[in-house]
């Protein structure tokens, strides 16, 4: 047997809401099936489990808050058939809890309902992808966000969803709900309307001030900087995005991303978490990618194995995990497994940045703005592209030597684009 | 399809990236990136959302065309004149 624990998805995080179930008792799940989504404030997170088996129990029913640990399910090993569980103490269709309840809203009555199907689960409403503003439209036009296929990004619902619902009904019959929906009061009830955005901005503030702040008590920071020549990334970059399609080109950041990724190989103890006292090197390169939020924030989910994709699937899955960290759709491997962090504040036209590293990890790489500056080539002065490489190092885990060979590899990879 | 379509459509594709955004806020003659905060992962969003939308490939040398609405506008129904039709499903 083996326990299905609430996951720590970020050094700051203490406690989770699990906000449904995704597998019920006799289901088998393997490794990286997602499970249970859980609420933090950089969004519902799907929670994948690490082993093979079939679920056994809930422990834990959705809208419970439990602190990091709790197991929230027992898991059976291996892949071997189960006998049918029936579960007692915990329904198989799991009713959303009191406290995250509407009363007269979809009560959870005894009758069994599967437990993915959500569509009336108070967790589903935060499941919605739909901006503040579109929220408040649907509240002023009496529209339930819960019955649009958003168009947005991701699914989201936009403004212009909601003003076409709006229309449609005003010009036509309301279109027939086969399922009796939750009064719209249900939406905006305190405790069911999960994490209204301003909240969950205002948790993520203290989320991140929390993590800086540990970080700046605890860990002896020590900083480097190199000016690295970008001309053969970009030539590079402008010839291959020349011939492809625009669904298939690469922005710079892929290869910086590749090149950081490499240098691990060369310095791995950079690639490392701070644990009990002292560093634990990590197999894995997952680069943590600081992704800044539309309305504020920020958050860094990993690249898995980003020193073993290609350039194109680098790309791929970088734009895959901005838009879903975006939309509030990320994994919870993704949360917690980087082993670095890579900042590029370049877009806001910074040149140089000094970077604060994200514990338990010893290391955050910084990128600024490609700016055309004077360069000296062969003894003449031409006009290069050029970026500045930081890199903010844990001086408990490596000592600046270390941090210069690994800044000096990236200025290396970046002259070969072609190998990255 | 008229220009007021290609507006409309530019504007569709704009509020996929930036849903936040308040269409009837945005000025047409400035800078789309600091109006909603886009950056080159949202810029790379909005050229495939033209593609989607209009089948037009825009070529990354001409990105600094289509910085504002009116760029947009202009250059989408530029592109189709040259071609005898932006070959969408409604040509102009």
């Amino acid at each position: 047997m083996a326990e299905f624990l609430m996951p720590k998805l970020g050094a700051d995080m203490t406690a989770g809401t699990l906000v449904a179930w995704r597998k019920k008792p006799g289901d088998a799940v393997r490794r990286g099936d997602v499970v249970a989504e859980v609420e933090t404030e950089k969004g519902d997170i799907d929670v994948e489990i690490f082993t093979d088996g079939v679920i056994e129990r809930l422990l834990i029913q959705a809208g419970e808050k439990v602190p990091v640990g709790t197991p929230l399910a027992v898991v059976r090993e291996g892949g071997a058939s189960a006998e049918p569980v029936v579960e007692s103490t915990v329904p198989t269709a799991v009713p959303f809890a009191p406290a995250a309840a509407q009363p007269g809203a979809a009560a959870p009555s005894a009758a069994p309902r599967p437990t993915v199907s959500r569509s009336l689960a108070a967790g589903d409403i935060s499941r919605l992808r739909i901006s503040p503003a579109a929220r408040r439209l649907a509240r002023e036009l009496s529209v339930d966000p819960s019955k649009l296929a958003g168009t947005g990004r991701g699914g989201a619902i936009t403004l212009e969803d909601i003003q076409a619902a709006a229309n449609a009904r005003g010009v036509s019959v309301p279109a027939p709900a086969p399922i009796p929906l939750p009064p719209l009061s249900a939406v905006s009830a305190p405790k069911a309307l999960p994490t209204p955005a301003t909240d969950r901005f205002a948790s993520m503030r203290q989320a991140i001030a929390a993590a800086m702040t540990r970080s700046k008590r605890e860990i002896p920071h020590y900083y480097l900087s190199t000016t690295v020549d970008m001309h053969a990334s970009m030539l590079w970059l402008a010839d291959q995005n020349a011939r492809r399609p625009v669904t298939e080109r690469l922005l710079y950041g892929v290869l910086l991303l590749k090149a950081v990724a490499l240098a691990l190989r060369e310095v791995p103890e950079l690639n490392a978490v701070w644990d009990n006292g002292r560093a634990e090197r990590k197999p894995d390169i997952n680069v943590g990618v600081a992704i800044s939020l539309r309305q504020g924030g920020l958050v860094a989910p990993a690249l898995h194995n980003t020193d073993r994709l290609s350039l194109d699937e680098l790309m791929a899955k970088f734009r895959d995990l901005v838009n879903r960290t975006r939309a509030g759709s990320l994994r919870s491997s993704e949360l917690s497994d980087p082993t670095i962090t890579v900042t590029s504040l370049g877009e806001s036209g910074v040149e140089t940045v000094f970077g604060v590293i994200y514990p338990p990890q010893v290391a955050l790489v910084g990128f600024g703005k490609v700016v055309e500056r004077p360069w000296s080539v062969a003894g003449q002065i031409v006009s290069r592209p050029l970026i500045v490489a930081t890199l903010s190092g844990d001086h408990r885990v490596t000592d600046g030597h270390r941090g210069a060979v690994f800044l000096a590899a990236i200025a290396r990879l970046l002259q070969e684009p072609a190998k990255l | 399809m008229t220009k007021d379509d290609v507006r409309a459509a530019v504007l569709r594709v704009l509020m996929r990236i930036a849903p936040e955004a308040d269409p009837a806020q945005l000025k047409p003659d400035l800078s789309l990136r600091e109006q909603l905060d886009i950056d080159s992962m949202d810029f790379l969003n909005f050229a495939i959302g033209l593609h989607e939308e209009f089948h037009v490939d825009v070529p990354e040398a001409d990105y600094p065309k289509l910085l504002t609405i009116d760029g947009c506008v202009n250059y989408l129904v530029a592109a189709a004149e040259n071609q005898g039709g932006i070959s969408g499903d409604v040509p102009f």
